[in-house]
């Protein structure tokens, strides 16, 4: 349920680096959201477009690179997208867990301005 | 970037989404650093037990560190006043609908609660586990608590938050001999999530188990001031 602050974020950073960069109008804002997050997309276009009303973003599109975990293992080092539904192990090792090395990215990557 | 539209022109940006909700985390631990106050972000499904497990935990520090606590929940003051009655400093903060607790908060819950008096900082989260993980607080210890009726499956299937705690404390062994939990299912699956964080297996109804937790505290802690105090 976090998704209109989240929302509101995303365009006060857009906003700021589209004054800085001397533009009238933000017209795309590129996010990359790592899977780990737990943030759900289904909302966040709505969000925005009720957000940015009256503000040079209003009009923008949103487009989002979903980043799948990634998993180093402990024992090898071996990198590997862990599975789905069943225990991380290692597939050169067979080895249990990884730690975290992708997933959870959570930022503006760029946007696109005239 | 070849679609775009005649005069548009790229900007790189590459800033966090959180990141003025980092900044204010980051002046709270700086403020809770000078005091020499640890505070530990406790997070869980709801009716995990944090309140027990705080509870619990203050009885068993008295007379070594001094406890306060922050408690966050959607409505009411039901667990502030559990707290409170056993004269514990603690300031409750509804969320209205908010799914998790954010720095914004925590700085005003602060700013209320006497700091030169408290050692350990409970900030109790909002139950839920997925969205507290990813907004840091000012905390230097995140600890989630999970507990036997929810089942041995919910590392696997809530991965995330494992991934990121310094300790999981398991609650509710005393329920074991009625429910299908495999603990050894549940032991692996944390491990192989998060290889460090140790795994505190207790019953707060019963007390069994909690000595380990308290002096894991203690010790973190101590840790803690020695690292960061007056920093």
């Amino acid at each position: 349920m976090h998704e209109l602050p989240v929302t509101q974020s995303i365009l006060d950073i857009a906003l700021r680096h589209a004054e800085k960069a001397g533009a009238r109008r933000i017209l795309t804002i590129h996010l990359t959201i790592g899977e780990l997050t737990g943030f759900v997309d289904d909302s966040i276009q709505f969000y925005f477009d009720f957000l940015s009303k009256d503000t040079p973003a209003a009009g923008a599109k949103l487009t989002i690179s979903r980043i799948p975990p990634r998993a180093q293992c402990r024992s090898c080092k071996a990198e590997y997208a862990p599975p789905d539904s069943r225990l991380w192990t290692c597939p050169e090792c067979e080895a249990l867990g990884g730690d975290v090395i992708a997933g959870r990215e959570f930022f503006v990557s760029s946007i696109e301005v005239e | 970037m070849g679609t775009m539209p005649d005069g548009a022109r790229p900007v790189p940006v590459v800033e966090q989404i959180l990141s003025a909700n980092d900044e204010i985390a980051l002046g709270n631990r700086r403020l809770l650093d000078q005091l020499g106050v640890v505070a530990i972000n406790l997070m869980a499904s709801p009716g995990a037990g944090k309140t027990s497990l705080i509870l619990r935990t203050v009885d068993a520090l008295k007379g070594r560190l001094r406890v306060g606590v922050i408690e966050g929940d959607l409505a009411g003051h039901i667990d502030a006043d559990r707290v409170a009655a056993t004269g514990t400093p603690v300031i409750q903060i509804n969320t209205g609908g908010g799914c998790h607790l954010d720095a914004m908060q925590v700085q005003g819950a602060l700013q209320q609660l006497p700091l030169d008096q408290i050692d350990l900082l409970f900030i109790e989260n909002v139950g839920n586990l997925v969205c507290p993980a990813g907004f840091a607080l000012g905390e230097r210890l995140n600890v989630m608590i999970a507990h036997v009726p929810e089942g041995h499956d919910k590392p696997i299937k809530y991965p995330g938050m494992y991934t990121v705690v310094d300790a999981l404390v398991l609650n509710k062994l005393d329920l074991m001999p009625y429910l299908d939990f495999d603990l050894g299912a549940f032991r692996m699956a944390v491990r192989a999530l998060n290889g460090t964080a140790p795994i505190f297996e207790v019953s707060c109804k019963s007390g069994d188990g909690l000595e380990e937790w308290v002096e894991w505290l203690v010790a973190r802690h101590k840790e803690q001031c020695t690292r960061h105090y007056g920093g």
